[in-house]
This record gives C-alpha cells, sequence and structure tokens, in this order.
C-alpha cells in the first residue's frame, strides 16, 4: 500500500513545484494563476470564512447520497423481481443518464424552487444510476449452479433472492457505490451553482465572480479532499464486508 | 426411515426418449449406486427426483409419499461443492436446515467435529482445496432436514489420490449415520467400494439392465479393493458395461 503510493504523490510533488517555480519565474498575476504557496496560505487563514460552507455541503452529499443508493437499491431489487418491467424500464433509465445535469438544474430549480428538494433530486439523480446497474447486473448474474442447488434443495423463490441473490450481488454494488460516491460530490457542488446561501459551490462562485482565483483552487482542493474521503470510507466498508471475497486477499 | 421408489418413470425431451419406463428402488439405510456412462440420463434422472422436472409418466414415491414435482424432498448433492463463497464452512453446512427451520449450530459443530472439519469451521470455502469442499457439502446434504441423500457424481472432478481419500471417508461417515443413499457414479471402483448394490443403467434411451448385489462386509476398507472377489465383481460390471456401449 505504502509502496504504491510513493510513485503517484513524488509525481504530484514535481508537479506543484514546477507550478510554483513557474508562477514565480514567469511572474504570473495571482487572479490568473495563483502559486501553490499562496493557496495553502488562503487555505490555512481564511479557514474561519469558509469552514461553514464545507459543512454545509458535506450535509447535502450526506443525506443526497444516502437518497440516491436507497432510490438505486430499490430500482434494482423492483426491476429484478419484476422482468417485464425491467424490459420496459431499462432503456429509459439508460436514457436519463444522457440528459446533462448541468441542463436540467435550471429546470429542477423552476420546478422546486432554491430550497434543499432540487438540490437533493439533482444528487440523487447522478447517483441512482450506476448503484442500480451494478446492483441488477450483480443479480442477474448469480452463478446458475448455486441456484440450481437452492432449487433442488426446495428453496422458495423468497429464499433464493435473500438468501442468494442479494448476497451475490455485494460485490457488485461496491463498485457501483465507489462511482457514485464521486458523483454525489460532483453533484452536490453543481446543485449549490444554481442557488444557494451556503457550500463549497456557493464559495466557488462568489470567489470568482470577485477574481479570487486562489479562493477558488482551495475550493477545489476541497472537493478533491471530500471525494477521496468518500472513496476511502467506499473502500474500507466494502474490505469489512467482503473479507470472505477470494480476489481481496491478492490485493 | 426413508425408502425411494420410482416406477415405471418415462421422460421425453422433445422428440428424444431419455427414460423410458425405468423402475428402481432404495430400500431404508441402503446405498445404491447408479452406475452408467456419460449422458445415459443419470442427471435427468436426480432433476426428477428434485422435482426440477415433472415426469412424463409413472410415479416417484419417498415413504409411500407421491413426490413427482415436489421440489425439496431429499437432500442432494452437486457434482460441483456449490458453497456459498459468503459464508462460512460453519454457515454453509447449515444452510439447507435455514430454509426450513431455525437452525442447530451445535449440532452442526458436532457433525464437523465428527467429519474432522473442526478446524474450519471458521474458514471460508476459497480457502479449503477441492477435497475439503466436497466434505463440506455431504456435511451439508448429512444435516440437511430430508433424510434420503442423493449424490451427483461428487467426487468426479478430484484426482485419483484425493477420490481415494474421499471414499474411504465418505465411509466412514456414511456407516455411523447410515442414511440412505442414492449415489451416481461412472467410476466402477467407486461404485463397488461403497455400495450395497449397484445399478448398472443401459443408455438412450436408459433403463436398469442389470443389478449386482455388493455384500462385502462392513465397515470396509482400502485393502478390500485388491482382493479376488473385488476385481471379479469390477470385472463381470465391466463386462456389461461393454455391452451397453456396443450396441
Amino acid at each position: 500500500m505504502f509502496r504504491k503510493s510513493i510513485l503517484p504523490i513524488s509525481v504530484m510533488i514535481i508537479i506543484l513545484i514546477i507550478w510554483e517555480v513557474s508562477t514565480r519565474f514567469f511572474d504570473i498575476p495571482t487572479w490568473v494563476l495563483p502559486a501553490p504557496t499562496v493557496i495553502i496560505q488562503e487555505a490555512i487563514s481564511g479557514w474561519d470564512n469558509y469552514q461553514h460552507h464545507i459543512l454545509s455541503t458535506v450535509t447535502l452529499i450526506v443525506s443526497g447520497f444516502a437518497i440516491g443508493i436507497s432510490v438505486g437499491l430499490i430500482i434494482a431489487i423492483v426491476l429484478h423481481i419484476l422482468p417485464k418491467i425491467r424490459e420496459a424500464l431499462y432503456p429509459l433509465l439508460i436514457m436519463s443518464q444522457n440528459i446533462p445535469i448541468i441542463v436540467l438544474a435550471p429546470l429542477l430549480v423552476i420546478w422546486f424552487g432554491f430550497g434543499v428538494t432540487p438540490k437533493l433530486l439533482i444528487i440523487t439523480l447522478v447517483c441512482f444510476f450506476p448503484i442500480a446497474v451494478s446492483t441488477i447486473d450483480g443479480l442477474r448474474h448469480t452463478n446458475p449452479e448455486l441456484i440450481h442447488y437452492m432449487k433442488m434443495a426446495g428453496a422458495s423463490k423468497r429464499q433464493i433472492f435473500t438468501k442468494l441473490e442479494l448476497p451475490y450481488a455485494v460485490p457488485q454494488m461496491f463498485s457501483g457505490l465507489k462511482i457514485s460516491a464521486t458523483y454525489s460530490v460532483m453533484g452536490a457542488v453543481i446543485s449549490e451553482w444554481l442557488g444557494a446561501n451556503q457550500g463549497i459551490g456557493v464559495y466557488m462562485t462568489l470567489a470568482s465572480s470577485s477574481f479570487r482565483t486562489d479562493r477558488v483552487f482551495v475550493a477545489i482542493l476541497f472537493i478533491m479532499i471530500l471525494c477521496l474521503i468518500f472513496f476511502a470510507i467506499i473502500i474500507a466498508a466494502e474490505k469489512i464486508i467482503l473479507k470472505w471475497h477470494p480476489s481481496k486477499e491478492d490485493q | 426411515m426413508s425408502t425411494l421408489v420410482l416406477e415405471n418413470i418415462t421422460k421425453r425431451f422433445g422428440e428424444q426418449m431419455i427414460l423410458d419406463k425405468l423402475d428402481l428402488q432404495v430400500n431404508d439405510g441402503e446405498f445404491v449406486s447408479l452406475l452408467g456412462p456419460s449422458g445415459s440420463g443419470k442427471s435427468t434422472i436426480f432433476h426428477l427426483i428434485g422435482g426440477l422436472y415433472q415426469a412424463d409418466q409413472g410415479m416417484i414415491r419417498l415413504d409411500n409419499e407421491t413426490i413427482n414435482g415436489k421440489k425439496g424432498s431429499i437432500s442432494y448433492m452437486p457434482q460441483t461443492p456449490s458453497l456459498f463463497p459468503w459464508r462460512t464452512v460453519l454457515e454453509n453446512v447449515i444452510l439447507n436446515v435455514e430454509l426450513y427451520q431455525k437452525p442447530d449450530k451445535q449440532k452442526a459443530l458436532e457433525m464437523l467435529e465428527r467429519a474432522g472439519l473442526k478446524d474450519y469451521a471458521n474458514a471460508y470455502p476459497h480457502e479449503l482445496s477441492g477435497g475439503m469442499r466436497q466434505r463440506v457439502a455431504f456435511v451439508r446434504s448429512l444435516l440437511s432436514p430430508q433424510s434420503f441423500i442423493c449424490l451427483d457424481e461428487p467426487f468426479s472432478s478430484l484426482d485419483e489420490f484425493t477420490r481415494l481419500e474421499m471414499q474411504k471417508w465418505l465411509l466412514s461417515i456414511w456407516e455411523q449415520e447410515r442414511p440412505s443413499v442414492l449415489f451416481v457414479t461412472h467410476n466402477i471402483e467407486e461404485a463397488i467400494f461403497l455400495s450395497d448394490r449397484i445399478l448398472v443403467l443401459g443408455s438412450k434411451p436408459a433403463n436398469v439392465i442389470k443389478e449386482f448385489s455388493i455384500d462385502f462386509e462392513r465397515p470396509r476398507n482400502e485393502k478390500l479393493t485388491l482382493s479376488t472377489a473385488f476385481l471379479e465383481t469390477k470385472k463381470e460390471i465391466y463386462q456389461t458395461l461393454r455391452g451397453v456401449l456396443d450396441v
């Protein structure tokens, strides 16, 4: 784990050094491209000014993500149990992902105003899809030998679902969760751009309209950190829940 | 107590006749092997008994109760161990009980101990060797609430050495418990070593063409497989099977 991270970290450090040196050497104005040290300084000295924005965004992400995965799981299970409905809805589900969220957002604001509802809706919309699709795939690809065994043992449809298909789909579910976790951070920031009184998205819009490029970078930095934290939480949960998974040992 | 009777079973898949008026019987506490070439409809017989297929004709009775098309009447062990990878060995062996009632873990642990699997109770299937997985699968079918056991070529994927170990192990457990067993195999020695009776199946459509009673004393051990009487029986069965294949 540690050895693996040496390479990407050193590449990152090199990039930061080049960035720092070139902004100084070419005398680039701070409002165009602030040096990394300037950004760090702003991140530290401005903490009191923006920390409530981060807190608000984190709350939004967590609640949106929770709703998103619940919706995704429910859709997956319903579509799995009712194959006819799956046939009818699956193409629509995929089409729903062809609409860029940034286009949909203003509509949601018209319908639901500037409150928390359209924001949660946006996060749900970006989150549910990866989970729903990966879970449906997982459920459908249950080992036929095991299904056969369960039938011979006299298991009911419900028992086959709860004891076999559902646990069988869990590894797939986690690959969907990982994607959704990072999407939810992006969804939260986009939803805040539309109109909110606090949040990283708001902080970012304010900063860019007053040419405080250093603060824009601080916002980007925190978006990255949040993404990484959410991702790490999912990975940790996966490690605990999938401790039986053979491939996990090799990694 | 369980006795299985198949009477006059006929099964077709489209044009093809797989089983034609098949009769067979397994008495209580008896170990019966079905011996036949691949593709002779052995698996079809199991699917009929297991209730996954409906017979076109005939009756399947377990303890005088008709079980045609009734799932879950027998305990079944397939060719592959079919263990659930997310369950530990202990959780796997109680799976079948779970389908019907609240499992008794203590009883399961005792059975694992008798089967020499106690140390593996908390291991996951992927941590076990192929032979070990088959043992777990067998313990699972022993613990099933159904008392009649059907084994579908359980050792066919194992190497020769492991196979012999497994046969000895199976016998030692079976001789303690004495459940009625219907065992499908295409290995003659295996059938003789394990069974009380061997039914040789002819192919397409399958039917019992000859029956051999194997009267070697129990408990049996490995030495038996080299005795003259054993080899005589093997020769006889082999010739019967040759006859099946030549036709």
